[in-house]
């Protein structure tokens, strides 16, 4: 008995491609992640945050994943809206929760990282700051898609808001970082890194993103089972009815 | 201003004005968050002062806020925004009086109440002129954008409660730079805010008719 | 070995900020895969009723 062909071509292409990719993406992903873990905890204190610099081997990388997400949902937003691409949609919602949840650990990791330094949980830093406003442009882009009942409809508005939010980012860094001039504000990442600290710096953050594309593409891979799934049900309730 | 646009922004701004409109809901909402910020951090004046831009700032985007669930909301309710898209006017000339008119009357009124706010909180003279001019360059960002919330909410029952969280991160660099003027101001600083404030304004107000009429129009498609 | 615990004083916000870290992406690979899991056994069980 053949295995029912998935309707569209482009759903079809997507599981193949990515259930090829996707032992090796995961694979290598733990290779980084674990070789970075290794290097980072064998770095020398650093001589002015002492052996928390290896902090920023957990909060760097989820910082740069937060960020990409967001850019990729913007690009696959993009792609929805002009070309209508099937699969955009999914794929704008799928990356959300992971972004938000890197958004979350890149401000708990950051929160611990200014403790020692600052005494204090929380600094209105420039990069926190803005880290936490992008948290909020994810729960509002997240909250949109399950707002909307119509699930076209629910695709377009939270295109469109991907966009706009997209638009909003570099302003909002810009005056987040013009208002942390203005009240002197401390900061967390100075320039330079020394290149003791940028291999593992590195190699952590390919983990991250390599364990991001993979996840991405299971629940994308989880939405096309789903719309095939929901389509069959359809069809047997159309049967029946 | 063609006779339809010129209508409907006048229709709007008469809803807005009558009593329990939203205009005399903003000035409310703002003339009684100003009262509860002294009960909670208390009457020092000194203390007053020195938050005082950054609290009336976000109270006059909160009470903004207010009414923007209903931009589009009660004509979608009764149909009427089917017959206003069928009108001469495009959809982006609908979302252009709308926003128009939701600036109209909530923005310009606080803007106008912000003074006496102001002596609430002992700001001095120069901080609240810049806070008047401010609010003035900045609330039809908030307008601008709002709509643009206002229009990707339209279909929601509750949209209300997301709208907030939709555009408030939007709205950070209006109220930085709104705020940020005023502190300039006390400081005797150059202002470079209020002009990145009035560009900010610009661009919202040329870009959001545009983007709010795709949300309307996907709304209304279903 | 205490040492390396220790973390030259700092292990106090150096092991949560890597335990929460840990947490966090487990969090994320478990539900993606459960969902996944979920999705595949409903879409067999669908197909194999199928004709």
């Amino acid at each position: 008995m053949l295995k029912p062909m998935f309707r569209y071509a482009n759903p079809a292409q997507f599981m193949r491609l990515s259930g090829a990719l996707l032992p090796w993406v995961s694979l290598l992903a733990l290779i980084a992640l674990v070789t970075g873990l290794v290097l980072g905890f064998h770095v020398p204190p650093d001589y002015q945050q002492g052996m928390t610099v290896v902090i920023m081997f957990v909060h760097v990388p989820a910082a740069i994943v937060a960020e990409s997400a967001y850019a990729a949902i913007a690009l696959a937003s993009l792609f929805s809206l002009v070309w209508r691409h099937p699969l955009a949609d999914t794929a704008a919602r799928a990356a959300a929760p992971l972004g938000a949840m890197f958004t979350a650990l890149g401000l708990i990791t950051g929160s611990l990282w200014g403790r020692p330094m600052w005494g204090a949980y929380w600094v209105w830093d420039a990069r926190l700051t803005s880290f936490l406003l992008l948290l909020f442009l994810y729960l509002g882009y997240i909250a949109l898609w399950n707002a909307i009942e119509d699930e076209t409809r629910a695709a377009r508005a939270a295109a469109i808001l991907a966009l706009v939010g997209a638009v909003n980012l570099p302003i909002i860094k810009f005056s987040v970082d013009w208002w942390n001039t203005l009240h002197q504000g401390e900061s967390i990442l100075s320039g330079q890194i020394a290149p003791v600290f940028l291999w593992p710096l590195l190699i952590m953050a390919l983990g991250y993103m390599l364990l991001f594309a993979a996840l991405w593409m299971i629940r994308i891979r989880t939405e096309i089972v789903n719309r095939r799934a929901r389509s069959l049900m359809q069809r047997g309730a159309d049967a029946a009815g | 201003m063609s006779g339809p646009f010129a209508s409907l922004l006048m229709r709007d701004l008469r809803l807005a004005a009558r009593s329990g409109g939203s205009a005399a809901l903003a000035l409310a909402f703002f003339a009684l968050m100003a009262t509860l910020v002294p009960l909670g951090v208390g009457a020092d004046l000194r203390l007053l002062a020195r938050v005082a831009a950054g609290v009336l700032w976000v109270g006059a985007v909160l009470a903004a806020l207010l009414s923007l669930d209903r931009l589009f909301q009660g004509d979608f309710d009764d149909g009427s925004l089917d017959l206003i898209a069928l009108s001469p006017l495009s959809l982006e000339q609908v979302a252009l009086a709308k926003f128009l008119a939701h600036w109209l009357s909530t923005g310009l009124p606080l803007t106008l109440l912000s003074p006496v706010l102001a002596l609430l909180f002992g700001l001095p003279g120069n901080g609240a002129v810049m806070l008047v001019i401010s609010l003035l360059l900045g609330t039809p960002a908030v307008s601008a954008i709002g709509a643009i919330g206002a229009g990707l909410t339209l279909s929601l029952k509750r949209g209300g409660l997301i709208l907030p969280l939709l555009i408030l991160p939007l709205l950070a660099p209006v109220v930085i730079f709104g705020a940020g003027a005023v502190s300039a101001a006390l400081n005797g600083l150059a202002n470079g805010a209020l002009g990145l404030l009035g560009a900010l304004s610009l661009a919202a107000g040329l870009l959001s008719p545009f983007v709010t009429a795709a949300c309307v129009r996907l709304n209304l498609a279903g | 070995m205490t040492g390396f615990f220790a973390m030259g004083g700092y292990g106090a916000f150096i092991w949560p900020a890597y335990g929460i870290s840990l947490l966090g992406l487990l969090a994320m690979a478990w539900q993606s895969w459960a969902a996944w899991r979920a999705a595949k056994k409903r879409l067999d069980a669908l197909e194999k009723g199928e004709p």
